[in-house]
């Protein structure tokens, strides 16, 4: 056991010298960003796959042989092929129109609710919050089928609110907003209620101007996710100028293209491009955020 | 201007007692000091008279009137936090306004976009902002007030926090601790400024320290705490000259008081180390007591010890502790390892000292403070009685 744990305690114990111990560091270095980049390439690849199809002219996509770069650049032909049979720019404003909706409700609620499971002592609070890591566990396809029939009985199918409506109580939100609040200094929120504040001024004037690294991290993750979210739209939208950008892709595909891969991947590069740009601008924030709540 | 009534305040936080009835009259205009070690309970004392806590059972009242139905802000009292409690996101200005936008702005005209709809807001903005200014300046913030207080020094936030609890000109002040954060020359000087602020107001101030010499120097009068309850109350000489249990003593001083073991013989008289002294209790014979006796109480008894009539005991110099103006000296009492005791000294006296020799230190029986088993101070008997049978001292 002790061979093992020490590999260098052996009969004759070699002195530790420092060329010994910078060539066991840089090994070591090595070897952890060297599994790194593994990861890093294993995730990138389609992405960067999709962008080199979407240049492709068709002959060269069903080639057998893989070239990372096209012999004939194709882009201009797939771009505009795609924009102009499918109303991409419209996929866009909705999938925006429905992330902006969901995230605002869901921080309009969150919020308070968080704050409140954080920082206020009522009976009953602990029991609530159970509740709260109860509901992290139910998938969306449990409510599936009550919400559906509900909405379409009052006639909302086909609404962008039938879209948003599942989405606006966040029980993660209100997770990640407890844990950041917890740690909100008590003496700062005595000061404001001496001061004359309410609880509700307290929460948006005082906790939620320090909460932006939590706000923006779940800003991203929420918006991620309904952005490419194509279960729910899929039950509750069939007109196709509702289609969040998923759900466009698909009519996109079934409609005019069939097997027209060039197009289809410049189309969902256009359809990525605002996320990957939103999460480029956030980024800093959206790291603070995570290591300051410990969700990892 | 409020007296402040405390009757019979208890509170425990699930099934931690950790106030049990306190009862406190503190006049109006008074620089009352809550002392005691950590945990005991002032800070939860503190928050309950600001209405932060609310108490289990008894009442506060302010001024006369009970305030126990009051939210915080309608007490009228302002508290200055150990941490400062600053708005991490406000500039100093408005950190320092914020009371009095809340007080004086109706809600719609403190909402963002609505407020542009009053025409009223604009002169109640002006007046708020000359009541800042004139805070900053008697505190000499004027230079800061752009500021975020991530921007500040400890002192300046301890400054900015003050302005804060005092531009709403309230009648009681609350302070927790408000100079533990700030380093030890910083805390001298701000000593000085918050007793002359408390001169200058004329507001009620209740302060809390663990730091016994804030207690002392600032305070008109000092509550020791200990374990949810007030141990004693009264003037800070009353305090240290007569201590009325063990953990006063033991606590207000420093150096800490010195304890010696001693019991009680015949008649009430005490022996300290087999001797008696011209001391008596109205106590049994045998029982335990504890003498005190202060460090500046002990003086060297020169030439042949128990000469002058006074008592004594021999100890050994361990260490001379050099303060600049006086020595510490730490003797080790012979034949007792574990207990040690402290005097105080001129430098000239300290300097013919060598460490590690034996001195007989002498004390007068008047200085002493005697206490039982149970920690509570004895009162020495009529003097007539203890003296009678001391002749071979008094000799
Ligand atoms: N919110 C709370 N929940 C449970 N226990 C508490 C709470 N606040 C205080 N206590 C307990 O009450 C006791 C007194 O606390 P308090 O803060 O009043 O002490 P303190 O005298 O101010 O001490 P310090 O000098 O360290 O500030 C402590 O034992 C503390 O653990
Ligand atoms: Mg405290």
């Amino acid at each position: 056991m002790a061979e093992i744990a020490l590999p260098a305690a052996g009969p004759v114990a070699a002195p530790i010298t420092p060329a010994g111990a910078i060539a066991r560091r840089l090994f070591s270095l090595v070897l952890i960003h060297g599994i790194l980049i593994a990861g890093a390439i294993f995730m990138l690849l389609p992405f960067v796959w999709m962008l080199i199809t979407s240049i492709k002219p068709p002959s060269e996509i069903f080639n057998a042989e893989i070239s990372l770069w096209p012999k004939q650049f194709y882009g201009v032909e797939n771009y505009s092929f795609a924009l102009s049979k499918a109303p991409l720019l419209r996929f866009a404003l909705n999938g925006v129109i429905l992330c902006v909706g969901i995230l605002v409700v869901q921080l309009l609620v969150a919020i308070p609710c968080a704050y409140a499971l954080a920082k206020l002592r009522f009976p009953g609070r602990d029991a609530l919050f159970v509740l709260v890591l109860l509901g992290l566990c139910i998938p969306v396809q449990v409510p599936a089928m009550p919400l559906y029939i509900a909405l379409a009985e009052l006639g909302l199918l086909n609404t962008y609110f039938s879209m948003m409506v599942p989405f606006f109580l966040s029980v993660f939100a209100i997770f990640l907003f407890r844990q950041f609040f917890r740690s909100f200094p008590d003496d700062i929120i005595h000061a404001a209620r001496l001061d004359g504040m309410s609880e509700f001024e307290i929460v948006w004037r005082i906790v939620t101007p320090s909460a932006w690294p939590a706000i923006a991290a779940f800003s991203v993750f929420s918006a991620v996710a309904h952005w490419n979210d194509l279960y729910w739209p899929l039950i509750v939208i069939s007109d196709a100028k509702l289609a969040p950008p998923p759900l466009g892709m698909m009519f996109f595909a079934d409609a005019e293209t069939g097997s027209n891969y060039g197009a289809l991947t410049a189309a969902a590069t256009i359809l990525t491009a605002p996320l990957v740009i939103a999460f480029l601008i956030a980024r800093r924030r959206f790291i603070d955020g995570i290591t300051m709540t410990g969700v990892k | 201007m409020a007296a402040v009534d405390l009757a019979s305040i208890a509170k425990s936080f699930g099934a931690t007692k950790v106030l049990g009835g306190v009862d406190l009259d503190i006049a109006d205009g008074e620089f009352l000091t809550l002392v005691g070690p950590s945990g005991c309970g002032k800070s939860t004392l503190i928050r309950i008279i600001a209405g932060l806590e609310s108490q289990d059972s008894g009442s506060v009242a302010i001024g006369g009137k009970r305030v126990d139905h009051l939210r915080a802000h309608e007490r009228r009292v302002a508290m200055v936090f150990q941490s400062y409690a600053l708005y991490p996101h406000m500039s100093v200005r408005n950190n320092i306004a914020l009371p009095l936008t809340m007080s004086r702005l109706s809600l719609w005209q403190r909402l963002p976009l609505l407020r542009l709809l009053s025409g009223q807001r604009r002169q109640v903005m002006r007046g708020i902002e000359a009541d800042v200014g004139a805070v900053a300046a008697q505190l000499q913030l004027e230079h800061l007030l752009d500021r975020k207080p991530a921007q500040l020094s400890g002192g300046q936030r301890q400054r900015v926090a003050l302005g804060r609890a005092m531009v709403r000109s309230p009648d009681v002040f609350l302070m927790d601790e408000p100079l533990s954060n700030l380093d030890a020359k910083l805390r001298v000087h701000m000593r000085t400024e918050l007793a002359e602020l408390h001169k200058r107001l004329g507001a009620t101030f209740i302060y809390v320290t663990h730091d016994q010499v804030e207690a002392m120097t600032m305070s008109d009068r000092v509550a020791m705490m200990d374990a949810g309850s007030i141990l004693q109350l009264g003037t800070p000489s009353q305090l240290y000259e007569k201590p009325a249990s063990l953990k006063v003593a033991q606590f207000i001083g420093s150096p800490a008081i010195n304890l010696l073991p001693a019991s009680v013989a015949n008649g009430g008289r005490i022996e300290l180390f087999g001797r008696p002294l011209a001391l008596a209790v109205a106590e049994g014979q045998g029982a335990s007591v504890t003498l005190g006796i202060r460090a500046e109480a002990l003086s060297l008894v020169p030439g042949e010890p128990g000469h002058a009539g006074r008592p004594w005991f021999s100890a050994r110099l361990r260490r001379k502790e050099n303060l600049g103006s006086e020595y510490i000296l730490h003797f080790d009492l012979a034949g007792r390892d574990a207990q040690g005791v402290t005097m105080r000294a001129s430098p000239a006296v300290a300097a013919s000292l060598s460490e590690a020799a034996e001195f007989a230190l002498g004390f007068d029986e008047a200085a002493c403070h005697v206490f039982n088993a149970a920690g509570d101070r004895l009162e020495p008997k009529a003097p007539g009685a203890a003296t009678a049978s001391v002749v071979p001292l008094r000799a």
